[in-house]
């Protein structure tokens, strides 16, 4: 299982990174936007995506369409884990194809919780 | 209503001088007209203008002279010569708050660092006890043989030695966590600062408000505002005071029921 995180502090990839290790995945990648994050994905065989929103040039909202608009990409599960909390834009995420939706801050069990149930409905 | 409310604050951002001033030479205006003295009539209006004029000139002036003081004001009270060299360097908001990031990262850093240290100890620490206490249970039964019993014998004292170490070790860690905290009080500080200037600044540019609003009455001028949309979808970061608002999540659970709305 190889997995993306892409955010645009480091020490909330690193936050992440240390989180995920607890869970058992423990080969993990970083990027810091959008636009690092998609050549990445795209040559890099990557099982799972966890994204921040907010971020300076590509922002994880654009990279989510960019991965569903990508035939290679499309079925890749994407977590969202951000601080952005209006209604709106978690509608949004969710039509865009958001397969989890994390608001900051947020506990170690939400985040297992929630990429539980997207691995669950993916087998 | 709204105009009413408007004139209140004329009348308040006036002083009494000027308001005494512009009452005489209305009156002698009114004089000069009734009497048909066109050219005195003429001078008073320019004079009228000049009042005008000073009065605005005199408050813009009040405005620059707060604004300047508050951003000279804005300093922090160093209380080491490190702190001081470190703070002097620091002459605007914005190098403050890059600071306030950068140390809010080293700490966070720092943090993880001695959290990733300990991590590995304490697992060490509960493999070797599980696997001592399986052994101990053997010997209990009556399971072991005089050769295993002595080796299990030298294993406890190792343990019981690297046990004491292991324990300082992550005491050490933590309190070293502990002291990381210590830009709460550095970061805190200059947060204050920040949003005390940035306070000020809005208090002097709602008095530029009504005193532009006054102007714009005097020359009769409407402005077309136009409320400029902002998008969400690039972010726009955490919310503030979310559980007071409708368009907003308060947490994780209000994320998750939303979410099963939507079929999810």
């Amino acid at each position: 299982m190889k997995i993306l995180i892409v955010d645009d502090f480091s020490t909330m990839r690193r936050i992440i990174k240390n989180l995920l290790r607890d869970l058992g995945f423990t080969n993990t990648d970083e990027a810091d936007d959008g636009n690092t994050a998609l050549p990445m994905l795209k040559s890099g065989k990557y099982d799972f995506l966890v994204t921040d929103w907010n971020m300076p040039g590509m922002s994880g909202f654009d990279l989510l369409k960019a991965v569903r608009a990508d035939d290679s990409l499309k079925t890749l599960p994407v977590l969202m884990v951000t601080a952005e909390a209006k209604r709106d834009q978690i509608v949004a995420a969710a039509q865009a194809g958001v397969n989890g939706y994390v608001v900051k801050p947020f506990t170690a069990a939400v985040l297992k919780e929630k990429i539980e149930k997207i691995f669950e409905r993916i087998q | 209503m709204d105009r009413m409310s408007d004139n209140n604050k004329i009348h308040r951002g006036l002083e009494p001088e000027v308001t005494e001033k512009l009452r005489h030479q209305a009156a002698e205006l009114n004089q000069s007209i009734e009497s048909g003295d066109y050219a005195r009539a003429m001078v008073l209006i320019n004079e009228l203008g000049e009042v005008r004029d000073q009065s605005l000139y005199r408050e813009v002036g009040r405005l620059t002279r707060t604004l300047h003081e508050s951003i000279r004001n804005f300093q922090i009270d160093p209380r080491s010569a490190e702190q001081k060299e470190v703070l002097s360097m620091m002459t605007d908001a914005s190098d403050r708050l890059a600071y306030v990031v950068q140390m809010t990262g080293q700490a966070a850093n720092r943090t993880m660092d001695l959290v990733e240290e300990s991590m590995p100890v304490a697992n060490a620490v509960r493999d070797e006890a599980s696997a001592l206490r399986e052994e101990w249970q053997r010997l209990r039964r009556r399971e072991m043989q005089p050769a295993e019993f002595r080796e299990l014998y030298g294993r406890i004292d190792d343990f019981f030695v690297s046990l004491t170490k292991d324990a300082d070790t992550i005491y050490s860690s933590l309190s070293e966590i502990l002291l990381a905290q210590d830009f709460q009080d550095l970061t805190g500080q200059v947060i204050q600062r920040v949003t005390t200037l940035v306070k000020d600044v809005e208090e002097q540019m709602l008095s530029l408000v009504v005193m532009a609003s006054h102007v714009d009455q005097l020359t009769g001028t409407v402005h077309q505002i136009d409320s400029e949309e902002v998008s969400a979808e690039q972010g726009v970061g955490p919310q503030m005071k979310a559980e007071e608002r409708e368009d907003v999540v308060s947490g994780q659970n209000d994320v998750d029921d939303l979410l099963s709305s939507l079929g999810f």
